[in-house]
């Protein structure tokens, strides 16, 4: 009986030992054909992405209108946010591994400030004229869209489906309590430059009794400066450099601190999204188009989408908007559409590309739907000619006004590292705001976080 | 003959097989913790990291790592991590040493002791990160904290103006290493008391008796009986409960968004290790790492030896 049980045991023993040998041997095999590319990956489109923003315009205006494209295939959606570079840091693993991985990456995106680092890769995006896009395609995007996405042999690595000038966003029933005006022509003059913006932040301290702010916070008006920059973050011999205009960011934030003209939030915080609601106190925000349907559109609502409500003029602060140029012409932010190297479905994400990129009527419907700016000369002008408004700026045409402000574009001074060394210095200075550091010791606290994140910088 | 066959086979396969169940904690423990603990210490003399997609090294630096962390920011950290974990572990030992007696005490006979052990571990299943997200929206400058202290101050100027708040408890340093400390406290005084009162428990009763005879008050009995005898449960909750003071993470981390905000004095070392290790910076996070395990080592070993030297010369008088 004890022999009987004790052969029993070592016969499960080598059969335990017998699958795993054999699971080893799978895992081999796999491996080997891994280099090619699965069949279950050519069926699956993955796209890496940091939020739902692009998920949701790939659903609303190309699924419709992907015809058979789309037959048979899985979409996986790989999101991870980019806060503290955890973005770039999942897409470059999967950059690294794309030549033994089984399960392809197709689609990526990436944003103005860390382009530069996957353009001037040359493993990391396929020049999109080699999948099928052709000049004609690309005749109507604005250059600068282009230009930023050209690695140095001249190829181009990435396409947008929207330029991103900035502005000013005001709230108008607050120009009017304030001013007794909100015709953006009007307020534009108040604001056209940042003496006049600082004297306004002053007005409407006053006339509201510190109830109303100019701005929401520390990080709202950074972009204006950052992008009106005379060098870059980081020169050829990969140091740090702050550029004057940062430091007046520095400056002016902290007046505006100091005498109550914001309200001291955080960019993206509950509190700064509150401020664009109904009861929020804001006067206004420097925003990029894309910002009206990614947060204002919703924050602005009091019957929110969810319990039935409606994009429309009266539902909470909706409609109660407007813009103008604001003090200083910027930019803020921008998607590019990368396809990746060692794609297997390179003939799907060239029709993505082309069909959300480059044709005109999708570029259309994206502007009526989201109050987005979309990257196609022809289709604004078509739009401004129809006589196009917007409903949450209450019937106003800024279609206009941002195409003026496209032209202005300018990303010469962006390079790879902007969106961890931005972060770092907000970070940094938030304590400086804050009051519990000097200038000197958020400076140092910027240094050290920067050169943590970037160790082959120096300052 | 046949005897003596029998007994010797049976001890010799007995301790085989005791070394063949043994076996799977060794080999997961030199694959999982064993190797990487070497490689650690390795990867500490190499510059290795990233920069964009190009990777740089690894060179061989010598103990350049080492300096470079120590002249940065990880003796602030260190301290940070002390601090944090000692304003919560104090009321933490206090509350639950009064629990712990008060539980095992005969003479009070308390009722639903099961119900309220219960309730004072309940925080303790949690998870750190969600305790610590409902605090950070609790304590938030517009909160419901603030406004209850609005309230109870009759500010009418906070709910006047959105820009206001009565006391902004994330930009404060004492407010964020207070919640994160209390935190801490919330989720362990209940594991604590638990362990305590098995102590307690395991102490022989006559001991007790004894003392009461001789007339000693209840004072007396836990400074000269429960308390030396308590000491070998408050060195291991001392030790534990320090270790896992200096990996303190999820907490301040989720409370600060990763910053370590205002100025860094809420950023652990376990923090900072994150900030090397998410730019792959596999160099300066293994020195890190070593100091860090060089250090819990030393204390470790400095409060064993403390109390045992005590223990030792009382044993002598």
């Amino acid at each position: 009986m004890r022999r009987m049980k004790r052969s029993l045991a070592l016969l499960l023993a080598l059969i335990m030992v017998c699958t795993m040998f054999a699971a080893c041997g799978k895992k081999d095999g796999q491996q080997t054909s891994a280099t090619k590319s699965s069949d279950k990956s050519k069926k699956t489109l993955r796209i890496y992405c940091w939020n739902d923003e692009f998920q949701k315009r790939f659903e609303t205006y190309y699924v419709p209108n992907a015809g058979t494209m789309l037959d048979g295939i899985e979409i996986e959606w790989v999101s991870t946010p980019s806060k503290d570079n955890a973005y770039q840091n999942k897409l470059d693993e999967a950059l690294a591994g794309q030549n033994k991985a089984s399960e392809k990456l197709d689609l990526f995106l990436i944003e103005a400030d860390y382009a530069l680092k996957y353009v001037n890769d040359p493993n990391a995006a396929l020049d999109v004229k080699t999948i099928g896009l052709t000049d004609a395609d690309l005749s109507n995007q604005y250059q600068y869209t282009k230009d930023i996405a050209t690695d140095g042999n001249g190829a181009l690595k990435a396409v947008s489906w929207q330029a991103t000038p900035g502005l000013f966003v005001y709230r108008r029933s607050m120009a009017k309590e304030v001013f007794g005006t909100d015709d953006p022509v009007e307020i534009q003059k108040l604001l056209s430059d940042w003496d006049k913006f600082d004297q306004a932040a002053v007005t409407i301290n006053e006339k509201s009794g510190g109830k109303y702010t100019m701005l929401s916070g520390y990080d709202d008006a950074y972009r204006t400066f950052s992008n009106n920059v005379a060098s870059k973050w980081v020169d050829d011999n990969k140091k740090i450099v702050i550029d004057p205009n940062i430091q007046k960011w520095v400056e002016q934030t902290k007046n505006y601190t100091d005498k109550g003209y914001n309200a001291k939030t955080s960019l993206w915080s509950t509190e700064w999204g509150a401020g664009q609601s109904k009861t929020g106190t804001v006067f206004g925000y420097f925003y990029s188009t894309w910002g009206i349907a990614f947060t204002m559109r919703d924050y602005s609502m009091e019957v929110k989408k969810d319990d039935g409500g409606k994009y429309e003029v009266g539902n909470g602060a909706f409609g109660d908007w407007a813009v103008c140029e604001g003090p200083q012409p910027y930019y803020w932010g921008g998607t590019w559409i990368c396809a990746a190297n060692g794609s297997d479905n390179t003939d799907l994400v060239a029709d993505i590309m082309k069909k959300l990129t480059c044709d005109k009527d999708v570029m259309k419907s994206i502007t009526k739907g989201e109050d987005d700016y979309t990257n196609n000369k022809a289709a604004v002008k078509e739009l401004i000619a129809e006589g196009y408004t917007s409903a949450f700026l209450n019937g106003q045409d800024h279609l206009t006004l941002l195409s003026a402000a496209a032209e202005k574009i300018d990303m010469s001074k962006t390079c790879p590292y902007d969106q961890g060394l931005n972060e770092s210095f907000q970070g940094a200075f938030k304590d400086y705001f804050d009051g519990t550091v000097d200038y000197n010791t958020a400076l140092e606290n910027f240094y050290t976080s920067a050169l943590k994140k970037y160790p082959a910088l120096s300052r | 003959m046949a005897k003596s066959t029998s007994t010797k086979r049976k001890s010799v396969s007995y301790a085989k097989w005791g070394y063949i169940f043994i076996a799977p904690f060794f080999i997961a423990y030199f694959i999982f913790s064993l190797f990487p603990l070497i490689s650690t210490f390795y990867n500490s003399f190499f510059e290795n990291y990233r920069d964009g997609l190009t990777q740089v090294g690894p060179n061989f630096v010598g103990l350049d790592n080492y300096k470079a962390v120590l002249n940065s920011d990880f003796l602030k950290t260190l301290m940070n991590t002390l601090i944090i974990w000692f304003m919560g572990f104090i009321p933490q030992i206090l509350l639950a040493l009064l629990f712990a007696l008060w539980f095992t005490d005969l003479r009070l006979r308390l009722k639903g002791t099961g119900f309220f052990k219960t309730v004072i571990y309940m925080p303790n299943i949690i998870m750190a990160s969600s305790i610590a997200v409902l605090f950070f929206a609790l304590f938030s400058d517009r909160g419901p904290i603030n406004t209850i202290l609005a309230h109870i101050t009759n500010n009418k100027e906070y709910f006047e103006m959105q820009s206001t708040s009565i006391f902004r408890f994330f930009s404060s340093t004492g407010g964020v290493r207070g919640i994160a400390a209390f935190i801490n406290f919330l989720m362990w005084y209940g594991n604590t008391t638990i362990i305590l009162m098995a102590g307690i428990m395991g102490i022989d009763t006559s001991l007790y008796e004894a003392s009461q005879i001789d007339g000693a008050k209840g004072t007396q009995t836990f400074r000269y009986v429960t308390l030396p005898l308590l000491k070998p449960i408050l060195l291991y909750v001392l030790i534990t409960a320090m270790i896992g003071g200096l990996q303190m993470f999820d907490i301040p981390q989720l409370l600060t968004a990763g910053s370590g905000a205002p100025n860094n004095t809420s950023k652990t070392v376990i923090m900072l290790l994150n900030e090397h290790l998410f730019s792959k910076n596999y160099g300066k996070g293994g020195a890190v790492s070593v100091i860090l395990f060089f250090i819990a080592a030393i204390l470790s070993f400095l409060v064993f030896l403390s109390l045992r030297d005590r223990k030792k010369s009382k044993g002598g008088d």
